[in-house]
Formats: structure tokens, sequence, C-alpha cells
């Protein structure tokens, strides 16, 4: 639309003015439209983007996932011991109880562990959750790979449920070696559209008309 | 131009031709370059006060300890709409209408590139900003996350968090497409003969500037589409809980920040570069080092944006990296002050308003960007981040630095819009009585973060109440002082001393040889510019 | 003219140094120098770099303003025509670059100390809510929440007719400090419930983001036994301005003694659920949950802000059937401020503040709820925080 009106304004500038013509504007024009519709685009691109680079720098202290395959055929395991300390939080959004079965754990990199966290629902309601985990240091993350992990994926639990979550992990030999603590963070959320679709909470309209009652 | 067969266009035709349309129409329709320029400048200039009463709230809740007038969720919907009122609504669309106004006659060109677009991008404004200030009145009240908008705090907002995102789509939309115009109109209108390196600086500074705004505002568009559809759509790009990071709304969000920064001020640059020369009847000093530091001042605004995010969380290599690139910034930045200081040195200067608030500029924003370099040094930021001290940092680069130049540029330039010279000695009055309360106010925020006392907050701790107490005295009398401007600016219209089309003494530039006040059209026949002509 | 001028620097003058000499409390001009050795540090870069502003700004004022004085037309001065110089040029580039790189290199060294977090000899987890911290310790298996001290809390209320220069630190005041040993390494982990919020002590310079799903690591090694307050730094809702830090720094004997404490005191509240509460007793008690979680949005007199916080007096849900009020405390409200209490809230705050709600404000249910029927409500075998923490305890280092 704007292309076309100001190619039509420009006709009788243009005319007065050699100079300048339509379709040097329309030239103009297209390309900064161009730039400003892919910039549009690369700001969505920044979001792989962004998780390609995290994923190299360990940035958001997203940890790796290797196979058990691969993790068997792991390198020798390193003449050394790091902490692996195990932590949880529960998101505001939910009424849980979540925590590591296990407080820390000595490791030796290179070689596999398992141990487990524990959720419960505190609700009366069936409910799903879902974990996010997070490695700090953030160098360590992309040392840290898991070959099971419940991470990201929904948990159904019914109402006063509890599980045992089970998690295989193994620290890459190749650790920086400064790094003599590792923790790994679990945040536990009610899973956002899992939830939110089932009448387990009302909505945000039902429950100001409720209240204003 | 007589010649010109414009029966195609009849109506459009009468514009062009014969001068304005009586009444309102002439401003709802007008395509005129100067016409639209006005409307940008008024619109800007009403925005000044929202926005800058919405400051004087936030100044008198913090009077004094304890809380006193507004709710907190007021308070931050005040320093949310505060930001965004005086970032979107008045700082950028006064550069807008400045460069409606002055770049086709400092380029020798009849008009803006895409007319009827340049209408568009304007009438846009109005409609964006009543949309985002109706929000205060709805149920769900106005942002209150910050002009920064973090999730997941913003996606706490109510529904009225859709009409925010509109709001900001809208400005977007008109930014760009201002900045399209002023692309084509620099790029394909100059005067035959006119080369890119004769150009004035404020012309270079804002084709500089409308790269950036091209470049970086849709991504901000992107991000708030992202925030949109994250509270109303079950997306999950900034919620950890679907696999996102509400740390990645940061650097997508600064991405589009930072070089914002720099769209706020470098027209200001331009502006600069133009007073101090005139008042100091002495070409500007390195022209070309001026260019330069501008394109790379652009450059580096790309790659310093999480040096605004040095808590977040990152690692070291990136700590450092944005450490460094942020430290280089002040590189180019310093070259344009030490050129201005130059153009002054063993010039003739004389001090009228334009003048004056030029020196202040100098002087108030050299001081923020001092402050600008303790806040790279990142061992010292993490003590400074979101205190006080960032918001003293921000204010002396934006209020006595973007705000100063836009005084100025009135100033220098209202006698070729009006005809009439304004009123010098209130000019100076207005001058004055700014800079000594923009100091007041601005000032003690430096001490009071560096004490401890964070942003963003409606109240604080005891020792904290005195510089607060003065720094809502200066933001009073800075406020109120202000009228002073709207005073002498209609004053100018109504009447005064007449101006000659030259109007300063030392005035450089195709502006000055059209008469004053401007025709309603100027340059219909191009000046012929050769190598030796003054243009800037 | 020149008069006016002059006139009005004078002014303005007096207008910008009179108040400031009668009322500054120039104590609290400068960032503080702390207690830990990267805060010196820091300090210290800050010093350096802000003298460094001061010399190039003297500088370059002091050209200008000479030139300003000299070369003024009513001086009779002539204006030169150079506009170009190369070599100044460069000179002015390769200098500037020369302080930088200077600033740069001691900068870079203390970021990679701050940065080195090895060799920690003890844990605390910080978690951000809205609006209180809750501290864990994760080798002593203690935790508890320290929010805004409740006199505070109800001094900072809008229309409060308190008197606020009876606190020594109004706003810097929390009910349960964090309490550390000093000439420990500790480390700090830092994460979210809720919203971003941000940790931060101006002497230990410690300041890290709070973000919900991820966890962030700080690091602070005091020096010197004392209290040392800090404030959140990023905006996280209506009272971001309202949740102070306290850390108390105290000898390794000292700290030991309180660890103990602690244990004891957690094991006693586990044994509290079990017991039959009064309605007074549950009321006195929510009233003081109240306070701390819920009037910062529902308000004092539980009549809400219209628009966006619901109200409590009178409204359906803390009028009408128990269950539903129960599970809107439990679970929250999706999409909304309300967060879910069930997992920070004990049984007897949950059982306290529900029925303080049902029965204050003009609401007059009478019911009450007990904290074991807040276990049945959940589930027979629920277990309070406390009883989560002893779980923590017992658990160890495999």
């Amino acid at each position: 639309m704007t292309d076309s009106s100001a190619g039509h304004e420009q006709q009788a500038s243009a005319a007065q003015h050699p100079r300048a013509t339509s379709k040097a504007h329309a030239m103009v024009a297209g390309k900064m439209l161009a730039l400003a519709v892919g910039m549009f685009g690369f700001g969505y691109a920044m979001v792989p983007m962004y998780d390609i680079i995290c994923e190299i720098t360990g940035l958001n202290g997203k940890t790796g996932r290797v196979s058990i395959a691969e993790a068997e055929a792991a390198q020798a395991v390193a003449d050394r011991e790091v902490i692996v300390e195990f932590t949880s939080t529960i998101n505001a959004s939910g009424s849980w109880t979540f925590r590591p079965t296990t407080r820390e754990m000595r490791v030796k990199p290179g070689q596999t562990y398992q141990t487990a966290y524990y959720a419960e629902n505190l609700t009366d309601r069936t409910t799903v959750g879902q974990a996010t985990p997070s490695v700090t240091p953030s160098a360590a993350a992309k040392y840290f790979n898991k070959t099971e992990c419940f991470c990201f994926t929904q948990q159904l639990f019914e109402p006063r449920a509890s599980k045992d979550m089970p998690l295989i992990f193994i620290i890459d030999p190749d650790l920086p070696l400064n790094v003599d603590r590792v923790t790994l963070s679990y945040t536990f959320f009610n899973s956002p559209d899992a939830n939110s679709t089932a009448s387990l909470s009302p909505t945000l309209t039902g429950f100001t008309q409720e209240i204003s009652q | 131009m007589s010649q010109v067969d414009t029966s195609h266009d009849a109506h459009h035709g009468d514009h062009d031709h014969h001068g304005p349309a009586p009444g309102l129409m002439r401003w709802i329709t007008t395509t005129n370059h100067k016409d639209i320029g006005t409307l940008y400048l008024w619109f800007s200039l009403i925005m000044f006060f929202i926005g800058g009463g919405m400051a004087l709230i936030i100044r008198a809740e913090l009077w004094a300890p304890g809380i006193q007038i507004v709710d907190p969720m007021f308070f931050n919907s005040m320093t949310t709409m505060h930001a965004l009122v005086m970032i979107f609504g008045v700082v950028m669309p006064a550069f807008v209408g400045l460069a409606n106004w002055m770049i086709p006659m400092m380029l020798g060109a009849p008009d803006m590139a895409l007319p009827r677009l340049n209408n568009w991008s304007f009438w846009i404004m109005p409609f964006a900003f009543t949309i985002l200030l109706s929000t205060l009145f709805m149920d769900s009240g106005g942002p209150a996350g910050g002009w920064t908008m973090y999730p997941p705090l913003v996606l706490q907002m109510g529904d009225s968090f859709a009409f925010v995102v509109f709001a900001i789509h809208f400005m977007g939309i008109s930014s760009v497409m201002g900045s399209i115009n002023i692309v084509a109109t620099i790029f394909n209108m100059r005067a035959p003969g006119m080369t890119l390196m004769q150009m004035p600086m404020f012309v270079w500074t804002w084709l500089i500037t409308a790269f950036l705004l091209i470049a970086t505002i849709p991504v901000f568009a992107g991000a708030v589409t992202m925030l949109l559809t994250d509270r109303f759509f079950e997306t999950s790009f900034f919620s950890a809980a679907g696999g996102g990071d509400p740390v990645m709304y940061q650097h997508i969000f600064w991405f589009f920040g930072h070089p914002e920064v720099y769209i706020l001020i470098l027209p200001a640059f331009g502006i600069i570069s133009h007073i101090i020369p005139t008042f100091s009847r002495k070409p500007l000093f390195g022209y070309d080092s001026m260019v330069y530091a501008t394109a790379s001042i652009a450059f580096l605004s790309f790659i310093v944006w999480a040096h605004h995010m040095f808590t977040t969380g990152m690692p070291l290599a990136a700590e450092l990296f944005f450490m460094f690139s942020t430290m280089m910034i002040s590189v180019p930045t310093g070259v344009k002050v030490f050129n201005w200081v130059s153009t002054m040195w063993r010039g003739s200067m004389t001090f009228e308003t334009p003048m004056l608030f030029a020196i202040g500029f100098v002087v108030m924003f050299t001081i923020g960007g001092l402050s600008g370099l303790m806040l790279a040094i990142t061992p010292a930021d993490i003590q400074y981040h979101d205190t006080y001290f960032v918001v003293a940092h921000f204010h002396y680069v934006l209020v006595p630095g973007a705000i100063y130049s836009l005084m100025a540029a009135c100033y220098f330039w209202i006698p070729k819009w009006t005809g009439n010279m304004y009123d010098e000695k209130l000019g100076k009055m207005h001058f004055w009585i700014s800079t000594i309360f923009v100091n007041v106010l601005f000032f003690p925020m430096h001490f009071v973060g560096l004490a401890g006392m964070p942003r963003r907050i409606p109240d604080y701790s005891l020792q904290f109440a005195d510089w607060n107490m003065i720094a809502t005295i200066g933001a009073f009398g800075f406020g109120f002082s202000q009228l002073m401007f709207v005073y002498i600016i209609f004053k100018c219209i109504k009447g005064g001393e007449k101006a000659t089309g030259e109007v300063w003494e030392g005035a450089r530039g195709l502006e000055w040889t059209v008469a004053s006040p401007a025709p309603y059209h100027t340059f219909e026949e191009s000046p012929t510019i050769t190598p030796n002509t003054v243009t800037r | 003219m020149r008069f006016g001028i002059i006139r009005w620097m004078l002014l303005g003058l007096a207008a910008a140094v009179l108040p400031s000499v009668a009322l500054a409390d120039w104590g609290a001009l400068n960032m503080t120098e702390g207690v830990t050795d990267i805060s010196r540090r820091v300090y210290g870069l800050h010093m350096a770099i802000f003298y460094i502003c001061c010399v190039i700004g003297a500088l370059v004022f002091g050209v200008m303003f000479y030139s300003i004085l000299k070369h003024r037309k009513s001086k009779g001065a002539v204006a030169a025509d150079f506009h170009e110089s190369t070599t100044v040029e460069i000179v002015w580039t390769v200098v500037p670059l020369i302080i930088l790189i200077a600033m740069a290199i001691p900068a870079a060294r203390v970021l990679i100390k701050m940065e080195d977090f090895s060799d920690s000899e003890m844990s605390i987890k910080v978690t951000g809510y809205q609006w209180r911290w809750q501290y864990e310790y994760l080798d002593e298996g203690i935790s508890f929440y320290s929010q805004l001290h409740p006199d505070h809390n109800a001094a900072r209320q809008k229309g409060s007719d308190i008197d606020l220069s009876q606190f020594d630190n109004y706003l810097k005041e929390v009910d349960k400090p964090l309490v550390v040993p000093v000439g420990k390494k500790i480390r700090f982990l830092h994460t979210s419930a809720d919203v971003i919020h941000s940790w931060w002590v101006p002497a230990l310079s410690v300041k890290k983001d709070a973000n919900p799903g991820f966890i962030n690591e700080n690091w602070a090694k005091i020096d010197e036994p004392g209290i040392y307050r800090g404030k959140c730094t990023e905006l996280c809702g209506r009272d971001h301005g309202f949740m102070p830090v306290v850390v108390h720094a105290v000898p390794q004997e000292e700290y030991d003694q309180w660890v103990a404490e602690q244990q004891e005191l957690m094991a006693a509240n586990a044994t509290q659920g079990e017991r039959q509460w009064t309605k007074e007793e549950l009321v006195a008690q929510g009233e003081k949950v109240y306070g701390a979680n819920c009037m910062g949005c529902h308000q004092a007199e539980g009549q809400g802000i219209p628009g966006m916080f619901p109200s409590i007096a009178g409204s359906a849900i803390a009028t009408g059937d128990i269950e539903t009020h129960v599970q809107t405390v439990l679970m929250g409200v999706a999409d909304t401020p309300m967060a879910a209490y069930g997992s920070t809230l004990s049984d007897i705050d949950l059982a306290a503040v529900i029925t303080y709600q049902r029965n204050a404000f003009g609401n007059d249910l009478g019911d009450t709820v007990q904290p074991y029927q807040m276990k049945s409500l959940r589930q027979g075998l629920l277990q309070t925080n406390a009883d989560i923490d002893q779980f923590n305890l017992t658990q160890g280092v495999n």
C-alpha cells in the first residue's frame, strides 16, 4: 500500500525534479522495507540462535544430553572427583513437594551415576507438572550430560500422587579443572498448556468476575 | 514547475502549488514536509508535558519517605509510562519533526521523497498514544513492569497488556515508515551536485539513525509480539516451564534497546554540530571524522547490548567482551566532544540561546557520558546496576542531552519557521533556570545511587531522604520552567523582531538561503551545487 | 545582558548549594567500600575510573571554558579558519584508547576473580518470591523466609500515621535475617519462584539476578562481623521496593550455635501441626501470615485494588465454599499474580490465614480450618516445609 501510493505521489515531483524518479524512491523504499521485514524475522531467528549459542557456551545453564551408548563409550574415567549438588525450586504456579533424593554426590568425570527427584502433587486435583533443569557454573553446563532425564516432559499426577523421577548423568572428563562443584537445579512448574486448558483453575476473567460479584 | 501536468492528481496538485488548504483539513490531509514537521513538533511538545506530569507524580511521591500519594502499583505504571512516553512520544517524534522540516531544506529538495507516506507516519502516532495512555484508565491498569517489559513480570499484567503491545506496534510502524522516507529523501532528493560528504551533519546523523531504526524497531516489534503470544496464546518463548528463557527476552530487547539509545542521541549530535559552528563563526572541526565517528558509534551500538545485563549471570567471556566493546564506544563519542571543543577554539563566539543550550548539551552530555564509562567497568557495574546511579546517568544523557539539543534546535530554527525572532532575554532565562534545576534534579541521584538506593521504588530508607527532597525540588523547578518555553514559542509565533533569511551571522547551509519564514514550498527549482557551495 | 547571566548563575549556585549544605547527609555520597576482598577491589576500580573521568572532564571543560572566555566576539575575537588536523584527530583517538586499555586490565582481573567459584565452603540457596526471600542452607537443612519487618510493613502502608523516624533502618529490616559465618567462602545460589528478582548486598558487592527456572551463583567471603543490608534491585511487581536483604555476619562459634537453635526450632514446628488450634490462635497467627503474604495486593482491610487485585472482604471465595477457598490459596490462579501458596506456606500458616480471611474484614463465617485438616485437604501423608527440610537433612552426602 505504502509503496504504490508513494510511487503515485512521486510522479508529480519527479517530473519537477529530474534527479528524483518515482522508480528510484520505490527502489530505496523497497530495500528499506525488506530490511525492516528481515529484521523482524531476525528477531524471531534470535530464538533458535540463542539456543544454539547456549548449547555451545552453556550460557543459560542448559545441560547436554547424550544417549546411553554414547555414555558407555565414554572416554576414560578422570582421576579426580567433583561434587555434584542437587537443588530444587517449586515455581509459584503450583503446589508441589519437589526435592532431590540426594543432596550431593562425589563423582568421577566419565562415570555414569543415577539419582532421582521426588515429586508429589499437594492438591486434590489431577495436575500436570514439568521440570526444567539448570546448571551452574555455566562453564560446566555443557559438560553435564544426562542419559535419562524427566526434564521438559509433562508429568501427570493423580490427586495427591507422588513418584520418584530418575536421573542418569555423566560428567564429561573435559570439565574445566577449576570447577570443583557443579550444581544441578530443577524448577518444578505447573505445566503451562496442560493445566490451563483443563478446568483446573478458573481463567483470569472467570476469576475476576467471581470476585467482583 | 508550471509546465508540469498535474491534472491526474488535481486535488493533490492544489496542495503542492497553491499553499496550504484552509482549516483543519490542511493538517489532516497535508503532505507538505513543513506541515508534517510542525505536527510532529507540536505532538512531541504535548507528550513532553504528559510525560513530564508523570515524572512529577513520581518525584512528588519520592518527596519524602513513606507512601503518601499513589499506590505502589500506580507508581510502577508511572515509571513505565514516563519512559515510554518520553522515548517514543517525545524525543523520537521531535527528531522526526525536525528531520521533516529541515532535511529537505538542507538538501535543496522540494519535499520528502514519499509525502503521502509521511502523512501516514505522523497520523498513526496520536492513535498509538491514545491507545497506550488509555490503558491507564482500564480495569487492569497501565503497564507497570518497566519500559523494558521484562517477562515474567510483564505477563502478570491484565488484559490491557494487549493494548500496550498494539500501541508499540503502531509506534514502530510509524518510526519505520518515517525512517524509510528519510533514507529515500537523502539518497534520491539531494540537489544535483551535492555529494554525501557535502551533506550537513544533521542529515548525516539522521541517515545513520534511520538505518538504526529500520534495523532495530522490527526486532523490538518481534520481542513484544512474542510477549503477546506468551501471554495470550500459550507460547513459551520466555517461560522456562515450556523450555523458554526469560533472559533471552533481555537479549532480544537490548539488541533493540541499545541502538535505540543512539537513536535518541545521534540526531542530537547532528544538531549540536550545526549550532556550535554557527555561533563560533567557524566551520565544524573535523567534519569527516564526525561522520566516521557517527557511523562507528552506530556499528558499535549493535555489539554492546549485554552491558545492560551484567547481573543476569553471563559467562565470563561474554562479560569481558561486552565490557571491552562498551568501553570502545567512548572513543568515537569522545572524538565528537573534542571536535566540538575544537570548533569553539579560536572562534568568535556569541551566546544566543541556541548556543547556550548547545554548550549546556556538551557539558552535561559529557557528564552523562563519563558516568557511562564508569558503568562500562563490569565489576563496578555490578554495584551500580539498577540503582539511581544509572537513573542519573541516562537522565544526564537524555534530558540535558537529547532534550537540550531539541530546545537548542527549536531556538535555532524557529526564526526560519515563523519569520520572527524569539524573545532572546526570555530564552536565556529559560536556559539558565532549566540548567540550574536540571542539575538540582539529577545530580543528587548519583549520590543516592552510589549509596545504595535501587531504582523503580516508591519508598526508600531515611538516609536517602535529603537528596530525594532536593531532586524533587529540582524536578518541579525544571518542569514548571518549561512553561516558559511554551510561552516563548507562542510569543514568537505571534510576532517579534523580523528575522532575515540568514537569521544568524555565522549561519551555513542551504536552509538559510531561503526567506524567513520559509515559504510553504521551497527549492521547487533545484539549487545548483558545486564542490565550493557552502552546504554545511 | 552579561550582568543578567551572572546574576542567574549566582542564583543558581545558591539554589543548588545551599540546601545541599543544610540538609545533606554527607555519609551517603559514595559507594561503600564493603567488607570483602572483592568489594574493596570493586571500590578501588570505582574510585580509579571516577578520578580518570574527573581528569578527562577537567581537561575538556577547562579547554572549553577557556575558549568560551577568551574567544568571544564581544572581546573582539576574530574566527580562525582551521577545520581539520589529522594529527590532533589521531592523538585524541589513540590517547583515550590507551587510557581505556589501562583501565580494562585491572577491571578484567577483578572480574575473573569474581567469577571464580571454586573452593567454596558452604552453600546457601536464595530464592526470590513476590515479595520475600527464601534462604535454604543446603548443608545444614535450614530453610526459612525473610521479608520486610512487620513494623516497617505497617508503617509503609499508604496513609499510615506511623512516624518513620523511629526506625533506624526504615525498609531495611527483615523479620528474620540471613545469618552467615565470617571468614568462609559462601556460595549463593540464586533462583526465583515467580518473576525476576535480584539479590543485592552492597557491602559484599554481590548482586545477581534470580531468574525463574534458572540458577545463578555468586560468592562472598566476609571479613568482619556485622549487619549488612541490601535490597531487591530488579523490578518485581508492586512491592519491589519492600523486599530488603539483611545479612548478619557472625563468628564461627556464634554461627554454629545459631544453626543448632534453628534445627531445634524446625523440629518443634513440625509437631505443632498435629494439635487442635483455637479459632483465636488461628486468627492471631493468620493475621501475621496475611500481613506478610497477602496484604501487598489484597490490602490491609482486605479491600484489594479494584481492577488489579480482587478484594477478600465480602468476596465470593472467602465467604463461600471452604474447599474452593483452600484450593485458591493452595493452587493460585493462572495468569494472575495470585501465586500458589501450597508449597511455600506450612499447614499451620495456610490454615491460619484461611481462617483469618473468613473471619476478618467483615467476613463473619465463624468456621476454622485446622492445620491437620489442611493435611487431609491436601492428603493424609503430606509433609510440611519443615518435614521437607528434615528430609534433606537426613539424606546427607551419599
